[in-house]
């Protein structure tokens, strides 16, 4: 293996049933579920979709998102926005914890 | 921008672009498009009962578009003449055909494209244009298309690739998207795409690149919201179709190093449910020149039907019977027919995200 990340392997993920098929199978079957028209549309379930993989940093899911909401007919604009969403609580995630820093720093302080 | 033919392209040959597709198949990319529907027991493609009477006008065209299949533009010349309308006047008056579809080009800049919907008018055909609306716009002689549409009858089918400027512009031209929207306004003026009205408009989208479509519906809702709270557009319906790996579009996928992988989804996306509604088997397709095709598609790969004595079969021996016991050609290009919902007319079946993420 020379790199960590192969693109081909996105290809293979249904592959992972090899190891082990009822837990694969349980989880194909979730994820069908969760991406289907619901309470929230498919072309929104892309969108969050596409800032969670950013949030999680997964290459794979950025790949098959980015098209996903291409498909979808997602601008962008919309796609790019997204990202920012999940920049925005990924940044945030860090600055809320400022407070933790304030109030240890002022626990300190004379 | 040129035309491939202009341009002396190596992909204005039609035996390059052959080659192109079995290439893959000959590397184990992919299957042959042969040996998959032969699996699920439709090899031969057979035809069903035929209901459109095709007709390509010229592949003269106002517009360039980066993904077209007919690498049709103002320099390509060829025009169908009307002794070959005459021609195909005649069979569709010894047949039942109910549609005439007429496309291109831009079929309006054939000088005889008004007489020849009149005429098919006449014979008591349906008549469908695929109109690009810009050519409504081009020249003053053409501001009353929509008025000749509406006393006609015809059926508006007009390519818009998306709801914004941006990409659409990308596709087909600096100023496309405006120009569009004018013409659909004028449109709609005169009735088309209004609830209520018996006239017509219909629009196509096709993805502005190497990916596919997903979700006619969810699509058709967008660009009505879009188009009618920015433009004040209402149209019909809109149909998601898949941009086919030929001519200008097969030039843009190897020249942005996405032939493979394109080809690839194609056939990870291949739905066998589509293949009942494949437009190969309801349609018939006829070249400027007359003769006589599976499809638009086959006819821009010059894949010509044979006739009895395994010659190009032209529009003057048009004969249904023979036409309707035919093997329909086929090739890899055949897998953007039925790729997801399929890309001519058959039903729409979701395809799930999960489903993207699966393996060849």
């Amino acid at each position: 293996m020379k790199t960590y990340y192969n693109p081909d392997d996105l290809k293979k993920f249904g592959n992972i049933s090899e190891f082990d098929k009822p837990l694969a199978d349980k989880f194909f079957s979730w994820y069908g579920d969760v991406f289907a028209e619901g309470a929230l549309t498919a072309r929104e379930k892309s969108l969050i979709a596409l800032a969670v993989s950013h949030a999680v940093q997964c290459p794979y899911c950025i790949d098959a998102y980015s098209e996903d909401t291409l498909a979808k007919g997602c601008t962008e604009e919309q796609m790019m926005e997204a990202v920012h969403v999940a920049a925005a609580i990924r940044g945030g995630a860090s600055l809320v914890h400022a407070t933790q820093m304030m109030n240890k720093a002022k626990e300190l302080s004379m | 921008m040129k035309s491939l033919l202009a341009q002396h392209h190596e992909l204005s040959s039609t035996a390059k672009q052959m080659q192109l597709l079995d290439d893959v198949v000959q590397a184990g990319l992919i299957p042959s498009f042969q040996e998959k529907i032969n699996e699920i027991g439709h090899y031969p493609l057979r035809p069903g009962a035929m209901e459109i009477f095709q007709l390509n006008m010229g592949k003269m065209c106002n517009q360039t578009c980066k993904h077209c299949h007919v690498d049709a533009g103002p320099d390509r010349s060829e025009i169908m003449s009307r002794e070959t309308m005459e021609l195909c006047l005649q069979a569709l008056a010894e047949t039942n055909i109910p549609i005439v579809d007429i496309t291109g080009g831009a079929p309006e800049l054939n000088s005889d494209f008004r007489w020849f919907v009149e005429e098919c008018r006449k014979l008591g055909k349906k008549v469908m244009d695929r109109c690009n609306l810009t050519i409504i716009l081009a020249n003053k002689k053409y501001y009353d298309l929509p008025q000749f549409f509406a006393e006609n009858q015809v059926e508006i089918v007009s390519s818009l690739p998306f709801y914004n400027a941006d990409r659409t512009d990308r596709q087909r031209g600096v100023g496309v998207f405006d120009t569009s929207v004018k013409a659909l306004k004028m449109l709609n003026e005169v009735g088309y795409g209004k609830e209520n009205s018996e006239l017509i408009l219909n629009l196509v989208y096709n993805p502005t690149g190497a990916f596919l479509s997903s979700g006619q519906q969810v699509l058709e809702a967008q660009f009505k919201k879009v188009l009618l709270e920015e433009h004040g557009i209402e149209f019909n319906n809109l149909y998601a179709i898949t941009n086919m790996p030929i001519s200008r579009f097969l030039e843009y996928l190897v020249r942005s190093g996405n032939y493979e992988s394109y080809l690839e989804k194609l056939v990870t996306a291949f739905n066998p449910s589509a293949i009942a509604g494949v437009m190969c088997r309801n349609t018939i397709s006829i070249g400027w020149d007359g003769y006589i095709y599976d499809c638009d598609f086959n006819q821009m790969l010059d894949l010509k039907i044979s006739n009895s004595t395994h010659q190009p079969m032209h529009i003057r021996e048009f004969n249904l019977d023979y036409l309707n016991k035919r093997d329909i050609i086929i090739s890899q290009h055949c897998f953007g027919c039925t790729a997801g919902a399929g890309s001519s007319c058959g039903g729409e079946v979701i395809k799930t995200s999960v489903e993207a993420l699966m393996p060849v």
